[in-house]
């Protein structure tokens, strides 16, 4: 199971880390790009479904994407 | 068939905030199958178990452990004489010496127990984790056990700062210089004794497993948590299931290697790379046992079904994700009952 599958998350934004016991809060752009994650989408293609979504530029949506997957690259939720 | 009635033992009803396991014990017990009738074991007059509603059926003070045997058997007798106790389960570390070697005349008497043997109990003290992780291959960190606060000055490498000087049954303190260490060896060894144990703080997440062995290699229940909430005495107010697999083989190892029998808590240190340092071995149940059995392993009914010489199957099933928070709540007692366990020392 990839790690980011063995997680709990919750449709509030509540992440939970089974392996480890901790717990994350996100907000609607997270889950989303969660959601395209898990769909093994690329990131083009997930700055493209954030900016038609989200009604944002490119730079921002790129911005944002990238800022999340720091996060979950630092609390070792993907690889 | 109304099921046979069991009289049921239980020490450590001292639920403050440095908790013994007794009460969470009996609600497991109350939560199982078992038809039990609760006999509290205490050892002071103001253990809350003994005065909380609908937990006890009777209390009976006991002599400290420190009193020595004599008096330990001779206040078993009378108790036994009285009550037809089946089971006991001990609860604090300080008292399972006098329950493990006595265990044999516990049984002649009637009193079924399921603990450790002596050699098991002994060889994972604090004092000889060196030894004990090379023996069954575990990792540890590094330690030593001093008698004279002398030795503190001179310790071996790579033994530094930050360390732990932990007592040798309860406490630890992190200690960062010289005159912490000192401070804390004198503390520790005036409460619990000596040896006092210095033992290489490791920088990592606390995780802790609660693990019953039936005396043959089999682990029959185990349950990693987590603590989320840590009290100043270090005791989780606090703590979570874990879905842990590496947590658990180590558990299944230690248990396979050693053949232990009973209840045990396994103390780990996980690092940010995912290595596990064993820090201690607690050769009982811990006080948040009743997370496992809302987790769904009953281990307080396994070790009665164990201790009566039933086949108990391993449970591997448990919810992760599971929280317990504990809470302080006031009970309003009646002078009356505080005089019947001092002057009587039962209730």
């Amino acid at each position: 199971m990839s790690k980011l599958n063995s997680l709990a998350i919750s449709d509030n934004g509540f992440i939970f880390k089974p392996s480890t016991g901790e717990s994350f809060t996100t907000n609607e752009l997270g889950l989303f790009i969660i959601q395209f994650l898990k769909e093994n989408k690329s990131g083009e293609e997930i700055i493209n479904a954030i900016m038609q979504d989200f009604d944002v530029d490119n730079v921002t949506a790129g911005r944002d994407m990238y800022e999340f997957l720091d996060f979950l690259k630092k609390e070792n939720m993907i690889d | 068939m109304e099921k046979k009635k069991l009289t049921i033992a239980i020490t450590g009803l001292n639920n403050i905030d440095s908790p013994g396991p007794g009460v969470p014990v009996i609600r497991g017990i109350k939560d199982s199958n078992l038809n039990a009738r609760i006999i509290g074991l205490a050892y002071e007059n103001l253990e809350p178990g003994i005065y909380m509603p609908g937990l006890v059926d009777k209390t009976y003070l006991m002599p400290f452990p420190s009193t020595g045997s004599e008096a330990f058997l001779e206040r078993l007798e009378y108790i036994q004489e009285k009550e037809k106790i089946d089971i006991i389960i001990p609860n604090f570390d300080s008292e399972l010496y006098l329950f493990i070697k006595y265990s044999t005349k516990l049984l002649e008497m009637g009193i079924h127990t399921f603990l450790p043997t002596m050699e098991q109990f002994e060889e994972r003290h604090k004092d000889n984790l060196p030894e004990y992780a090379k023996k069954y291959g575990i990792t540890v960190p590094e330690s030593k056990a001093i008698m004279n606060s002398n030795e503190l000055a001179n310790l071996p490498k790579p033994l530094s700062y930050p360390y732990f000087i932990k007592g040798k049954y309860y406490e630890a303190f992190k200690v960062s210089n010289q005159s912490q260490a000192v401070y804390y060896f004198n503390k520790l060894s005036a409460k619990w004794g000596l040896p006092v144990v210095v033992q290489q703080a490791i920088h990592g997440t606390e995780v802790n497993v609660i693990a019953l062995g039936d005396g043959e290699g089999n682990t029959v229940a185990a349950v990693p948590m987590r603590k989320q909430y840590i009290t100043d005495k270090g005791k989780a107010w606090g703590g979570i299931t874990l879905n842990d697999e590496r947590l658990l083989e180590i558990t299944h190892h230690i248990i396979k290697q050693t053949k232990w029998r009973g209840g045990m808590e396994l103390e780990m240190i996980k690092t940010d790379d995912g290595e596990y340092h064993l820090i201690e071995i607690n050769p009982r149940i811990p006080a948040w046992v009743y997370l496992a059995v809302g987790a769904g392993q009953n281990i307080p009914e396994m070790l009665c079904r164990l201790a009566l010489g039933e086949k108990v199957d391993p449970v591997t099933k448990y919810e992760f994700g599971k929280m317990f928070i504990r809470y302080s709540w006031d009970l309003i007692g009646d002078i009356a009952d505080f005089e019947k366990i001092i002057i009587f020392g039962e209730l």
